[in-house]
């Protein structure tokens, strides 16, 4: 990507959001500004990306593509200041001009509930390892909110898949944050609660900047204000799909036909 | 439960069988080898004599248990948290392995004398290990996705132990308890054997110089049964512990 962040706007963030952006959790107001990362990512001395910028759109989905190894995960983990084995030499910042500490929540693959606690001492688990109390309002708010009202006392291990990646999805709008980085979070669902976590994540995260690495181009086709394909280690931008504003319809054909040519893209790109 | 109950019995009955009819057909005198039939015998004659030595066993083993658990798990939280304590602890820990605790018997019964002191204390110095290196290895084996979320949350990291890496580390903890339950009186036997005026180490080593070989034999029996009792409660313990866990 070579464009600045000030070219973020003509990715058109949709009027949709601007508009209603509020979930009524506690969603930023207006919406949550953009992110910028730029840099050299090496690993011992091997060099993985050679100056790439990443640019989020605010308030909006970027999604991020490519094959395994690229280094996805490793650029999401970077943003969320967890340990990669990596070396980056670069900048992330925000377009607000703040620090970056304790504005971005982490959602991965695996839900990483806790099994020895139910589904609200699990969304509760933040505000518990911060030390603080946490909003016990909010937080059958929210579980009442993903439909989750009736399991709110069972452990995980007595919850489907499907509830299970909804309930890590409450923990993380616990956290209330700017930045939402999610890291293939859907991946691990079968096709018709991939859809249902797609569009409810969507319509909770709404306003909020998130980064999405994902290897299904279908699900980078749906969500995406933008979209960003790594490979051998460069970082490119891919056009924005037409159609309805994300979270675009599964039956929706201009989306399907992106999702498609994106996928023959993937495949010709390792 | 009770199939696994009712089986171990009939192994044991097999057993007794076997050693019964070995003592007849070889027709092994009383002071080599007494049968099963004399030493329950001996066990009911010597029933007071025996229970009082193996109060004094249990006492020495279930302190030492309890001592022994609650500094090998104090050890590995402090090795857990700080760097310092782990480079300090860590050749403590292998040098209670590395010394024979035979070989530390008579210098503990010297120190602290005969009564049950020196035998805690060799059930702590034999438990302490498992204990420790088994919940520091759960501690330090926490999955790094539950990790990286704490982080992600900005997590203190004494919340962050209590409330995740000791929590998982429980199994851990609990499979060197299992061990410790096992152990800890081998610890006891060994410190009654060198110097003791009671206890079924005590007991076992008065029989066998007086050639009642048949108590000495009950006093096995007894303190084998109060092992496995010991290994039982506790491994029903821990398994209520994970199962609450999980």
């Amino acid at each position: 990507m070579t464009k600045g962040a000030e070219g973020a706007d003509s990715y058109g963030v949709p009027k949709r959001l601007l508009q209603n952006p509020d979930t009524g959790f506690g969603a930023p107001s207006g919406h949550a500004p953009g992110l910028r990362m730029t840099g050299s990512v090496r690993f011992g001395d091997a060099l993985l990306l050679e100056n790439v910028t990443l640019d989020l759109v605010p308030g909006g989905w970027t999604c991020l593509l490519g094959p395994s190894g690229t280094g996805k995960s490793t650029l999401l983990r970077l943003i969320a200041g967890l340990d990669t084995g990596s070396r980056f030499d670069g900048s992330i910042n925000s377009s607000d001009g703040n620090a970056l500490e304790g504005r971005v929540a982490y959602m991965a693959q695996d839900d990483l509930l806790l099994p020895w606690l139910d589904l609200r001492g699990n969304v509760a688990l933040g505000a518990r390892l911060r030390g603080q109390r946490p909003d016990t309002g909010r937080i059958d708010a929210l579980i009442g909110s993903l439909g989750l009202a009736a399991h709110a006392e069972k452990r995980p291990s007595r919850l489907s898949g499907g509830q299970r990646q909804r309930a890590a999805l409450a923990r993380t709008l616990m956290e209330n944050k700017d930045f939402v980085l999610l890291d293939e979070p859907f991946s691990a669902l079968d096709a018709r609660t991939r859809a249902d976590m797609q569009d409810l994540a969507a319509r909770h995260l709404a306003g909020r900047t998130v980064l999405l690495v994902t290897h299904d181009p279908m699900e980078a086709a749906r969500l995406g204000h933008r979209l960003c394909l790594i490979t051998s280690g460069r970082l490119q931008d891919l056009p924005t799909p037409g159609g309805p504003p994300p979270p675009r319809p599964v039956d929706d054909p201009e989306t399907l036909a992106y999702g498609a040519r994106l996928l023959a893209r993937l495949r010709s790109a390792s | 439960m009770i199939a696994r109950f009712s089986s171990g019995l009939l192994v044991a009955l097999v057993l007794l069988g076997f050693w019964q009819a070995l003592v007849t057909v070889a027709g092994l005198p009383p002071f080599i080898l007494p049968g099963p039939l004399r030493v329950a015998t001996a066990l009911a004659d010597n029933a007071a004599l025996i229970a009082w030595h193996a109060s004094v066993t249990f006492t020495e083993v279930l302190a030492g248990l309890a001592l022994g658990s609650v500094l090998g798990a104090a050890t590995a939280l402090h090795m857990a948290v700080s760097p310092l304590a782990r480079r300090f602890l860590r050749p403590v820990l292998v040098l209670t392995q590395a010394l024979p605790v035979f070989a530390l018997a008579p210098i503990l019964t010297l120190w602290l004398g005969y009564g049950i002191g020196s035998k805690i204390l060799m059930a702590v110095l034999i438990i302490y290990f498992p204990v420790a290196s088994a919940f520091f290895d759960g501690l330090r084996g926490t999955p790094r996705g539950w990790l990286d979320l704490a982080h992600s949350m900005q997590g203190t990291r004494r919340q962050v132990l209590w409330r995740i890496r000791v929590p998982a580390a429980l199994p851990s903890l609990a499979s060197g308890l299992r061990l410790a339950a096992v152990y800890a009186p081998i610890g006891a036997i060994i410190g009654e054997w060198v110097g003791a005026s009671q206890g079924l180490g005590y007991l076992m080593l008065l029989a066998n110089g007086r050639a009642k070989i048949d108590l000495m034999f009950a006093a096995l029996a007894v303190l084998a049964l109060l092992t496995l009792l010991l290994h039982r409660a506790v491994g029903a313990g821990c398994d209520r512990l994970t199962a609450r866990l999980s």
